[in-house]
């Protein structure tokens, strides 16, 4: 279960040491924008041992290394496979090409770990598909808004209309291909308000769940990627009102006046498993 | 019949204070008071020596003090609170006689009984009329309520006024009743309005401090005592200001209106009063010009002294009719003992102040701490004074998981039971020692310095000076 992905700058000892303290269900250890090129070294000695020595128990590890495009990707890896993070989020994904050569590297290294590919220009975009079923490391698809808004060479809306065509495009890509995927921060940390509503539209559009840079929308995300009490008794209705039909020999069974088919019956296996995952059960919360 | 004299120092006089004898001060103008250091300074010019200075805290403001200390003017000093400049100097051992730290129910509490007699109390007043009526609400110098200075005024042998606000007889508004003054100073100004009062205290950002504050507000919620005619509460630092808003939140959502809201007041708990989450405050100690101005105007915000707040021997005292409490901790020992005395190298930095009454009167107590400040655990074998017993401390939070003390069996079932992150405060000690290492133990030295009183009034541990 991933509702929520923190970003952590991989600069930031006091970060770190708290990052799995902070709710979120994955962290994201940030080598790439968050440092400055000269701490790039520093920071990945930094995450390493954090990764080494840290207790992340119920929570995942995921380090955004910095793009192929750049001389650090492959010192990246080097040092941090070995200390096992959940996923690798791979930067600037613009084509299959870029997960093959990570795909190769890091086989290469005897890494077994996942890739979460990081969409976030145009073209990136545009190959979302291709790119989200380039090779079985791949694991999910996530929407970078900031970047690829100034390469549409348009303003950044709290709105969002100008990434609706991406957010689309990325779940349809990302579904396609069977992988997750996850939507954009929200970026004005003091408005309580709009990361609600943001976060409730990636959820209705089909994202798996949504990344922050602020500690202080964790909590808001888990809350709208959670299923609701409600959602819950309905999915273990559906299993029974199935179950019974089962027993009694018949083909379909309606509840409620609705007939239960096989995406209604997949959608509740979904929804229970997120809720064990949760600790909800029935008729409790 | 005038009771006004022309100076501190015809007051000093008139109140024949010799050696040896004891006089008193509160605390309510905090880092700005310029009484303390104004009568201090009168008395040694008058030549009086081998005093016991019982000021309800110290600030650093009061540095002063210790040049009188050093001349032998001053030779016994007892405060609930001492701030880490003038503390510094008595672990550094200034004095023969160990300091007397008391909590602020203790205080009045053993003035009352005369086990610390006060021979003459000297009551800044930031508004007074000629025959000694005072009030904190008014004036230049306002700071609230004037909770610590009742005690002073009720059982001193003589009582001297001091104000920079001298109104026309009578004033109505009073606190303090004519019938315990003996004496009234007009002076130019009894403090800096700056050091006063703090403006509004911000609600912490910081994230560590944001999950506590909510793992706090959850523990609440759980405890089964949110419910109508809750009372709470609260210090004004960043975490427990955000717990107080979280707190708000859940009250607000399910409609419950506490019965009152206790202490030190800030704007934040004046808040919670106009959103009706609490019926009344009752306030020994305005915080910031918010609560003054709320205890000024607002029926329903009432002073009260520090006798009702937490005397431990009176008929009864508001803390024991404490819901939860939230306090804050240097550190915390395996049996939840608490220090909020000395900082980690030993020196003292703060005292109990209404810590130990409030944690011994409420239901629930509650600590608020990260794990670690700096590099150092705040959970520890032992800490370095006990300044709270661990057996008054119910919960400690922390960002790393939230531990009950096996003594309240009842609350953690209820606190697994809501899911919230129980952790044992042994382990709490390993997982923070696996990120910050053990410290080394800090050298102490062989001469006892402060002596701690619990509040029953018995020796509950002492402080010894540090080696420099």
């Amino acid at each position: 279960m991933r509702r929520s992905m923190l970003f952590l700058p991989g600069n930031n000892p006091n970060m770190l040491i708290n990052g799995n303290c902070l709710g979120s269900d994955a962290v994201i250890f940030d080598l790439e924008d968050a440092v400055a090129p000269d701490q790039k070294d520093a920071a990945r000695i930094l995450v390493r041992n954090t990764l080494k020595y840290m207790d992340f128990r119920g929570c995942e590890r995921i380090v955004r290394i910095n793009s192929i495009g750049t001389p650090y990707w492959k010192e990246d890896l080097k040092a941090l496979l070995p200390y096992k993070p959940d996923l690798i989020l791979l930067p600037k994904t613009e084509s299959a090409q870029d997960i093959l050569t990570i795909d190769a590297y890091m086989t290469e290294l005897g890494s077994e770990t996942g890739v979460m590919a990081l969409i976030e220009t145009a073209l990136g975009v545009e190959n979302a598909f291709l790119i989200a079923s380039a090779a079985p490391r791949l694991k999910a698809l996530f929407l970078g808004a900031e970047d690829l808004t100034a390469d549409l060479r348009c303003k950044r809306t709290k709105e969002g209309r100008e990434i609706e065509y991406a957010r689309h495009r990325l779940v349809v890509a990302a579904r396609a291909a069977g992988v997750d995927v996850y939507d954009t921060p929200f970026t004005d940390v003091n408005d309580d308000e709009g990361i609600e509503v943001d976060a409730a539209l990636a959820k209705a559009l089909g994202f798996t769940g949504k990344a922050s840079i602020s500690p202080r929308h964790v909590e808001v995300i888990n809350s709208v990627f959670s299923p609701t009490q409600k959602d819950v008794d309905y999915a273990y209705e559906v299993m029974e009102a199935i179950a019974l039909a089962k027993e009694q020999g018949k083909g379909a069974i309606s509840l409620h006046g609705k007939m239960i088919d096989a995406p209604i019956v997949n959608r509740a296996q979904q929804t229970i498993a997120t809720a064990e995952a949760l600790g909800m059960r029935r008729g409790e919360f | 019949m005038s009771k006004l004299v022309k100076s501190i120092r015809e007051a000093v006089e008139l109140c024949a204070l010799k050696d040896g004898m004891s006089v008193s001060f509160h605390h309510h103008l905090r880092n700005g008071d310029y009484v303390l250091n104004m009568v201090m300074e009168e008395i040694a010019a008058a030549g009086v020596k081998d005093l016991t200075v019982n000021a309800s805290s110290l600030f650093d403001a009061h540095a002063p003090l210790l040049e009188h200390i050093e001349n032998q003017v001053v030779t016994g000093l007892s405060a609930d609170y001492i701030a880490a400049g003038v503390g510094r100097a008595l672990s550094q051992g200034i004095m023969d006689k160990p300091v007397q730290f008391r909590t602020h129910g203790g205080r009045p509490n053993d003035i009352r009984l005369g086990r610390t007699p006060i021979d003459v109390a000297f009551i800044a007043a930031p508004t007074a009329d000629p025959m000694g009526n005072c009030s904190g609400k008014y004036g230049k110098s306002a700071c609230g309520s004037l909770g610590y200075a009742f005690a002073d005024a009720m059982f001193a042998k003589k009582v001297v006024v001091i104000t920079d606000n001298l109104v026309d007889y009578p004033l109505a508004d009073y606190s303090i009743s004519e019938n315990f003054v003996d004496y009234v100073v007009s002076v130019d100004a009894i403090g800096d309005p700056k050091g006063i009062v703090s403006g509004t205290t911000r609600i912490t950002r910081d994230p560590v401090g944001l999950v506590m504050a909510s793992h706090a507000a959850r523990v609440i919620e759980a405890s089964g005592l949110l419910k109508e005619g809750f009372s709470f509460q609260t210090g004004a630092g960043g975490a427990s200001l955000a717990a107080a808003k979280f707190l708000k939140e859940i009250m607000l959502k399910k409609g419950i209106q506490g019965s009152f809201g206790l202490g030190g007041i800030t704007a934040y708990m004046v808040d919670m009063l106009r959103a009706g989450c609490f019926r009344t405050l009752l306030d020994v100690q305005c915080f910031d010009l918010d609560a003054v101005k709320s205890l000024r105007e607002d029926p329903r915000h009432r002073e009260i002294s520090a006798l009702q707040y937490a005397a431990p021997t009176g008929r009864s005292a508001v803390v024991d009719s404490l819901d939860v409490v939230i306090l804050g901790a240097t550190e915390i020992d395996t049996d939840f003992n608490v220090n909020v005395h000395t900082d980690s190298n030993g020196y003292i930095m703060g005292g109990s102040g209404g810590h130990s009454d409030t944690a011994a009167g409420a239901k629930l107590s509650m600590i608020i701490a990260p794990m670690f400040r700096a590099r150092l655990p705040i959970v520890t074998d032992r800490v370095k004074c006990i300044s709270t017993p661990g057996q008054d401390i119910d919960v400690l939070v922390t960002q790393g998981g939230i531990a009950v003390n096996p003594r309240r069996q009842d609350l953690r079932e209820k606190l697994a039971a809501a899911g919230l992150p129980l952790v044992d405060i042994a382990e709490l000690k390993e997982k923070t020692e696996r990120i910050t290492g053990k410290p080394a133990p800090c050298p102490k030295g062989d001469r006892v310095v402060a002596e701690v009183i619990g509040r029953n009034g018995d020796l509950q541990d002492v402080i010894y000076n540090v080696k420099e």
